[in-house]
């Protein structure tokens, strides 16, 4: 359960956060909520990964719907993507999933081991 | 807490956030790149977007309402002239910001401040070039004209006032694409950014000069042979003022230096230098016909300026109406008016002029520190200017610039242009670009010219770069003048380095505007022109320059036998793609080719090419065919001549080839001086044809045997950056068609205007009206360019707002507005 609420609250905070703050607003985001809610560490990190990298995946998926993938493609050759706006997407994600994963993994590590009846 | 796997943690994270928040090398920051709110997918435009907003513009002095058609052209109505500048400086930073600000470094000489020193220091190298040619005094100095002039002063402010309030609302997600790839901000605009674009056309269009080159063929070839590869007119020239004009008598008397014999003339000295130079192939077509000639009796007026196809492009159409006047036509992201187009009188356009405006020389200081100069018989003292040239991710290069009387020094012991050979001779150059000059007031006063006479005044302050303007109206009348600041010089002046130690080759006056090379309603019923020398040699001052003479040719030809022209016919006309070089060329290959040495493979190439119809149209083979041989041809020819040295040099015009060898078949440069034997032309012509054939070949098996894959026009992006260009675009054309389509640089508008009494025009760009690769706006117009198809312009009414053409409204005032407030 704490796995699920992790992944919305973060995922809900740090659009909320994209809105006012630098897109590095998120890692705090992740590392408050990781913290707030204990789990093990490494399924805080999943969740984080998880929470992040499916907002911005979800995000630019919809962007990319709505622009005919007009600009990911040109992106995706811009970096060495084959211009493949699926692939643009995907390192969207990645990059989002590995600053949440880790800071979600620092937040939890910072408040200890949770009680072992509450992880699920 | 479990504090070491927490600090490890912690540290790894800050660490990647650090690591992605900044950049590396060329790689943008990728955190807030790829960040869906804030990075490149910000840019991506919903397609279908609405544009329609209210907006509140404290700058406003009253209201204006901005529609857009279908194509995102603006149709502006304002209440007076400096709102309409206002919205004009608003929208071109909307749609176009990140090209006028980088147009803007780059004519300052801050481009290695957001790209670094570039390859080979190349881009720290073109800095110094702007730096020292003295591009910024010069608009420092055309600020100062603007202050003068109290309506330019007023619109440009304006205009600066309207961009900056766009800058100022934006944010960090709604930068321009560009911005965050190079991740950099813009900078607030001025009216001194204003006059940098406007020099950034003057070295475009005016920059361009030989005089090195020239200079060092004069050290390498005798006065016979240099008389033979670089001739001052050509046989087959059609002048701009048609020959046989008889022009008044010149009121400026020259005097030619004492010494021109021995310190210039016949100078042997060569120059290390080796210039950067602005796009050689800037050059145009206008022409417009008098109602004798056109189905509809009233004039038609045509223009294409070639530039560099470039995205996001150079132009930026709208249509601008206030109660003082409406123009519709194209502008230039970067200035205030529109710059080619028409009002409900009249219709105009440019081509260039392609006048030498541009000269050298050499100075001799006391001492490598440049503080004193010799002139007329005493040391004086040089100013200085220190130049700072930031350089992204380094220290600043500065770049001390001695100025003389001539200009500044240019070329010097730390500089020799793209050169890495040092030399310790100074060469101050003389530019009209760096004199005080206003070219916007002439946009400013053709949007509210109605007659001859309005055009005639309001040309007069174009200096540089001079252009061929041309004029049509409703009225009936049409005109041709070529304006601009020339130098009055003596016969070659200015075609080589000149000596710079006395007062004696200094440019003695301006030729005034009054004699300048005007047609105005000729009897043939038409006025053109297509970069050609403006006159033959009756014209009584030195023309200097270098032209091409061929479109000039074709266009007189067509519109010399051409009757009740209508627009269409000039769509035709303009997209045309018959190469009148190559007509001329043939005969002269055919004649001296040596069939028999030909195997049967090769004789198939020659039948394509002896069928040919003389077009490069797309599909065509024998264009391939033809520029292949002639290319061959010409380094036979001449690189036996041409390799002998290092020093920079230009090889003679194709022209100057042709001509020469349809007189003169023994052209004593056709022989190889390397070689014991006496080659003949049959020869050169012969292993030309035989040298080709394996590339033909190549081309053939490759897919590439057609005229425009082979010849492969892009639309580039301004970083030349693949992905943000169109490739492979299917056009015709070339350098000698009317369709002047190059590889990266061709028609850059092709206007259309019939001054019946509503004005019927048509129009097309490569490219399209918004700024951003993200938008399908960004090049939508290309495909329709390509094809040679034009849209109908729209010069929409006041009562024409609920007309269904108007897809999106912007209302603008400077207060709030009542939300749903109607115009």
């Amino acid at each position: 359960m704490k796995f699920f609420v992790s992944i919305l609250l973060t995922a809900l905070l740090s659009f909320v956060s994209g809105l006012y703050l630098p897109w590095w607003g998120m890692a705090l985001v992740s590392f408050g909520v990781s913290a707030l809610i204990g789990q093990r560490p490494w399924w805080s990190a999943l969740s984080g990964f998880l929470a992040l990298s499916l907002l911005w995946g979800l995000l630019a998926w919809m962007i990319d719907t709505g622009n005919n993938s007009i600009l990911s493609h040109k992106i995706a050759q811009i970096f060495p993507l084959q211009g493949s706006s699926l692939l643009a997407i995907g390192v969207t994600a990645l990059i989002a999933g590995l600053v949440g994963g880790l800071a979600a993994l620092s937040g939890s590590y910072m408040v200890g081991r949770p009680r072992v009846a509450d992880a699920d | 807490m479990r504090i070491v796997p927490f600090l490890i943690s912690t540290a790894v994270t800050a660490g990647l956030i650090v690591g992605l928040n900044r950049s590396w090398g060329p790689i943008p920051p990728l955190g807030s790149f790829f960040s869906p709110q804030h990075g490149f997918w910000q840019n991506a435009d919903p397609v279908g977007k609405d544009y329609s907003e209210n907006l509140v513009l404290p700058g406003l002095k009253e209201k204006a309402t901005i529609y857009f058609d279908a194509r995102l052209v603006p149709h502006v109505f304002a209440d007076n002239s400096e709102d309409a500048c206002y919205i004009q400086g608003y929208l071109h930073a909307k749609f176009r910001l990140w090209q006028m600000e980088f147009q803007v470094y780059a004519a300052a000489g801050r481009v290695s401040e957001i790209l670094g020193r570039g390859p080979g220091d190349g881009y720290l190298k073109f800095d110094r070039t702007m730096r020292r040619l003295g591009m910024v005094t010069g608009a420092e100095k055309a600020v100062a004209e603007i202050e003068k002039d109290s309506t330019t002063k007023k619109d440009c402010d304006a205009y600066t006032a309207g961009v900056n309030e766009y800058i100022s609302r934006l944010k960090e997600s709604e930068l321009p694409l560009e911005y965050k790839l190079l991740n950099y901000r813009p900078e607030p605009w001025s009216n001194l950014k204003i006059a940098l674009f406007m020099k950034n056309m003057a070295y475009e269009l005016a920059g361009g000069e030989d005089d090195f080159e020239m200079t060092n063929a004069k050290s390498i070839f005798s006065k016979e042979d240099f008389a033979k590869l670089y001739p001052s007119l050509r046989d087959s020239l059609d002048p701009i003022i048609p020959k046989g004009t008889v022009f008044q008598k010149p009121s400026i008397d020259l005097k030619i230096p004492a010494t021109v014999d021995s310190l210039y003339l016949g100078n042997r000295d060569s120059a290390l230098v080796w210039e950067h130079k602005p796009e050689k192939a800037n050059g145009s077509n206008n022409w417009a016909v008098s109602g004798k000639k056109t189905l509809s009796g009233r004039p038609i007026l045509c223009n294409d300026p070639h530039l560099g196809t470039n995205m996001p492009a150079i132009w930026y159409e709208m249509q601008i109406q206030t109660p003082a006047y409406n123009t519709y036509g194209v502008s230039f992201p970067g200035a205030p008016y529109v710059i080619i187009g028409f009002n409900d009188f009249c219709a105009w356009g440019v081509t260039n002029a392609e006048r030498d405006v541009r000269d050298y020389y050499q100075v001799r200081f006391k001492d490598s520190t440049k503080r004193e100069y010799w002139f007329d018989g005493q040391w004086k003292a040089a100013d200085k200017r220190i130049e700072e040239i930031r350089i992204n991710g380094q220290e600043s290069f500065l770049d001390t610039v001695a100025y003389t009387v001539f200009g500044p020094v240019m070329y010097d012991n730390t500089f020799n242009g793209s050169s890495i050979r040092r030399s310790d001779k100074y060469y101050a150059v003389r530019w009209t670009g760096d004199d005080p000059s206003d070219e916007l007031s002439v946009f400013n006063n053709m949007r509210l010219a109605k007659t001859y006479d309005d055009y005639r005044e309001a040309v007069r302050a174009l200096s540089t770069p001079g252009q061929n303007f041309i004029f049509a109206a409703k009225d009936g009348d049409i005109a041709i003048r070529q304006q601009g600041s020339f130098p009055a010089k003596w016969k070659k002046q200015g075609l080589f380095v000149m000596p710079g130690e006395d007062s004696s080759y200094l440019w003695q006056a301006t030729i005034p505007g009054d004699e300048a090379p005007a047609l105005k309603n000729p009897e043939r019923g038409f006025v053109s022109s297509a970069n050609q020398p403006p006159a033959d040699s009756a014209y009584p001052y030195y023309l200097g320059g270098d032209y091409p003479i061929y479109r000039g040719l074709i266009i007189n030809r067509y519109l010399g036998r051409m009757d009740s022209i209508t627009p269409r016919d000039m769509m035709k006309m303009q997209t045309d793609n018959y190469d009148v070089f190559a007509e001329m060329a043939r005969p002269l290959l055919l004649r001296y080719l040596n069939e028999s040495q030909l195997s049967m493979d090769e004789k198939k190439y020659l039948a394509l090419f002896r069928d040919w119809d003389l077009r490069d149209d797309a599909n065509e083979k024998a264009p391939i065919i033809f520029r292949e041989w002639w290319s061959r041809f010409e380094d036979g020819v001449w690189s036996d001549e041409f390799s002998r040295t290092t020093l920079a040099l230009k090889r003679p015009d194709e022209s100057v080839l042709l001509e020469a060898l349809l007189k003169d078949s023994t052209f004593s440069f056709v022989d190889n001086i390397n070689t014991a034997a006496i080659e003949s032309l049959r020869d050169v012509v012969t292993a030309a044809f035989i040298q080709s054939i394996p590339v033909l070949e190549a081309a053939e098996k490759e897919g590439r045997f057609q005229w425009a894959q082979y010849k492969d026009t892009w639309v580039r992006h301004l970083l030349r950056l693949p992905a943000l260009s169109r490739m492979h675009v299917p056009i015709g054309g070339g350098a000698n068609c009317i369709n002047a389509a190059n590889q990266f640089h061709g028609p850059s508008w092709r206007m259309i205007v019939q001054l019946t009494d509503k004005t019927e025009a048509y129009g097309v760009y490569p490219g399209g009206q918004s700024g951003n690769p993200g938008s399908p706006f960004y090049d939508d117009f290309i495909d329709k360019w390509a094809a040679g198809k034009y849209y109908p312009l729209w010069v929409m009414d006041r009562d024409d707002a609920r007309d269904k053409r108007v897809k999106w409204k912007i209302t603008a005032g400077k207060g709030d507005l009542p939300t749903g407030q109607v115009n």
